[in-house]
């Protein structure tokens, strides 16, 4: 089955398109060319970039990394702005607005705070989830974003980080930790008060007292301005779920990267969230020639061993090569699409240079669009 | 040629998608060459190294996984933070128990949660503790440790560990653990490898990983430029397919006299194919220049057409042999 990407970017009713896939395959610039062919077919579209490489972000205009979407020039029709995600920025933002001043300031100037909103493994994702939140409350902004997601080997964790993280901290051993600062932990039952003491001395023994008193002030000020990380992480979550949302898998023809591919669709579909299709990146094109591997082979090495044609040994050899890595490619998508029958599948072609400007995006999305484009 | 002679900790990072687990399977097979012993650690729970050999999920033990031209051994652990933690706490504490009730509370988890520097230097911890292990003979157990390790993204903090665990205890057996992993990690012991493709953006991933290691004082080793296409045609060739002046009557006749039939299509899929492959060969010429330049010893490995299976690590392997790699370094 082949993907229709058109239809998908023209549908009014989509208001979320969701870029995913294990790092490496090509995810931001789908995303952006996404972007620019949805605004071109007369969309008001944002696209919102996790870690753009930099020549692809110059493409698109944008020349810093300030948290808020900025109007892409020379669009043709439509309109497109780009932005790229600053998570400690965005996590920033979050705390000011929902704390008064002083608050707001005692949270951002604790350590565990620092190192929460700069690295905790998570937080990049839950505050993409923010971000597309934010931005889509703004409906009267923008008609569609596409976003791209978070650059891990594994791309189930732009789903379960958000909640893993809200529960963390929403969460049961957080409280009991910081117990003590918030003067509650009575009338927990003796065995886990036991437990608990062992708990919070290996904990002080491995990460020192200050860590975890700061931890507690963190909590403590944290629960009072705006406690349920939980549930805006599962808010975010709902968002995804909804009828006006598509999941746009990316990959490249690739063992590990398919793999990672059949894991999300598993997963979307055991959610039920809107799956759109997959787009398969990098695929090698060979043109059409009637003729066999084997017999390109032969040629070339009749041409070699009689010295009557170097040049074209040279080429039929290339051709010979291209076949070979088509074959293999095509072999592993087949497994997917045998695992996977009711997933549409775009193969894009292999570029054989990396995108500079609007022109290159526009090829890559003419590309998504082509339904000539078959395996 | 001796690339790294001291070196007996090879840790091998690199951008996702650039075959950094290929890479340090067949750095460890090509290293184990000649009967020596090397293992390869990954620290991501990712199983990548089973997948790569073919074999059932690792456990948290050392398996032999693979044998090595002229008696090598190739052995495989897949750690886990879990695990390293209780060996830890058991090892400093002789807390096992209390760790193993911990462990089921989540508690683990949580203090690796809010502390993340402390998964890595127990992490990093573990593969130093590899790499000092003696047998009773007082010879080391491995002669080689090669660990898959982090991207290149996170490789510096990473391996940083004095650094990250700076915000925890300043006394105490984490710190001074922390030291000791540090004393090997930043010694002539290690060298931090990083693999990239001839692509603008994983090029620009490794200068700037290079950078961040070298301020960071942590020795970096060698750049593996991964899935490369050898080129087909020379330079003079490469102009001519790009300027679409290639001689269609000469290939037109060359390919009669291969038997083929020089039809109209066939000689114009080859010519675009030329002039495609002079593209992206010159864009890979590009890039490497700019790798070039960092001054640190490149091995190029070529895209394999076949893909990656179990043979063609060693493969793989033998070309790293052929470039200086192996055989006691």
């Amino acid at each position: 089955m082949t993907l229709n990407i058109d239809a998908i970017l023209t549908n009014p009713d989509k208001h979320i398109i969701v870029c995913t896939g294990s790092g490496g395959v090509g995810k931001t610039t789908t995303a952006a060319a996404l972007g620019l062919r949805a605004a071109e077919l007369g969309r008001n579209v944002c696209v919102l970039t996790i870690d753009p490489a930099r020549r692809l972000a110059q493409a698109m205009g944008l020349t810093e990394l300030d948290n808020t979407p900025r109007p892409v020039p020379g669009i043709s029709n439509g309109a497109l702005s780009a932005m790229m995600l600053d998570m400690k920025r965005t996590f920033d933002e979050v705390v000011e607005s929902h704390s008064d001043p002083e608050r707001a300031q005692k949270i951002l100037s604790n350590p565990f705070y620092e190192a929460l909103s700069s690295s905790f493994a998570g937080t990049q994702e839950y505050m993409a989830m923010e971000k597309l939140g934010q931005l889509r409350a703004d409906e009267s902004e923008w008609d569609l974003i596409i976003v791209d997601t978070p650059p891990s080997r594994n791309a189930l964790d732009f789903l379960d980080a958000p909640a893993r993280l809200g529960s963390f901290l929403d969460g049961r051993l957080i409280r009991i930790i910081t117990a003590p600062a918030r003067g509650a932990g009575r009338g927990i039952g003796r065995i886990a008060a036991m437990g608990f003491g062992i708990f919070t001395n290996v904990l002080s023994k491995l990460l020192g007292a200050q860590v975890l008193a700061d931890v507690g002030n963190f909590v403590a000020d944290i629960d009072t301005t705006f406690g349920g990380f939980r549930e805006r992480a599962d808010a975010t979550y709902a968002l995804l779920k909804d009828s006006g949302t598509e999941f746009i898998v990316v990959a490249a023809p690739e063992r590990d990267a398919l793999r990672e591919a059949s894991y999300f669709v598993e997963r979307l579909n055991q959610d039920g969230m809107p799956l759109g299709g997959l787009i398969l990146n990098r695929v090698q094109e060979v043109p059409e020639t009637g003729l066999t591997q084997d017999q390109v082979l032969a040629a070339a090495q009749k041409l070699t061993a009689e010295g009557t044609g170097d040049l074209t040994a040279s080429l039929l050899e290339l051709h010979a090569q291209r076949m070979e890595i088509k074959e293999r490619q095509k072999h592993l998508a087949l497994r997917f699409t045998a695992a996977h029958p009711t997933v549409p599948v775009q193969p894009v072609p292999a570029m054989s240079q990396d995108v500079h400007d609007l022109a290159g995006l526009r090829e890559i999305g003419a590309a998504l669009a082509n339904q000539e484009l078959k395996w | 040629m001796q690339h790294w002679p001291e070196v007996t900790l090879h840790v091998v990072s690199g951008k996702g998608g650039t075959g950094k687990t290929t890479l340090a399977a067949a750095l460890a097979i090509a290293l184990a060459k000649g009967g020596y012993r090397a293992l390869l650690m990954e620290v991501e729970g990712r199983q990548g190294i089973a997948q790569l050999f073919d074999t059932a999920p690792l456990p948290y033990e050392e398996r032999k996984i693979a044998v090595a031209p002229g008696g090598g051994e190739v052995w495989a652990l897949a750690v886990d933070t879990e695990d390293a933690l209780l060996d830890y706490l058991e090892m400093f504490y002789k807390l096992r128990r209390a760790g193993s009730a911990l462990s089921k509370m989540g508690a683990v988890d949580f203090a690796t949660t809010i502390a993340p520097g402390l998964r890595d230097v127990l992490l990093t911890g573990k593969a130093c503790e590899v790499v000092k292990r003696k047998e009773k003979n007082q010879d080391n157990a491995y002669d080689f440790v090669i660990l898959d390790a982090p991207p290149t993204g996170r490789i510096t903090r990473f391996l940083n560990v004095n650094g990250e665990v700076s915000g925890l205890a300043k006394v105490g057996p984490i710190k001074s653990h922390a030291d000791s992993v540090m004393n090997v990690i930043a010694s002539d012991q290690t060298a931090i490898h990083l693999v990239t493709l001839l692509e603008e953006m994983p090029v620009q991933e490794t200068l700037d990983g290079i950078a961040e290691l070298k301020a960071a004082e942590l020795p970096v080793g060698g750049i593996f430029v991964n899935m490369t296409r050898p080129p087909q045609l020379d330079a003079p060739r490469r102009a001519m397919a790009l300027a679409g002046d290639l001689p269609a009557s000469e290939i037109e006749s060359e390919l009669a006299a291969a038997g083929l039939k020089p039809t109209a299509e066939l000689i114009q899929a080859l010519l675009t194919e030329a002039n495609d492959h002079a593209e992206r060969v010159d864009l890979e010429v590009t890039e490497l220049e700019r790798l070039t330049q960092s001054g640190l010893p490149l091995f190029v490995l070529p895209l394999l057409p076949s893909g990656i299976d179990l043979g063609a690590l060693y493969e793989l392997a033998a070309i790293l042999n052929a470039s200086g790699i192996g055989e006691g370094n």
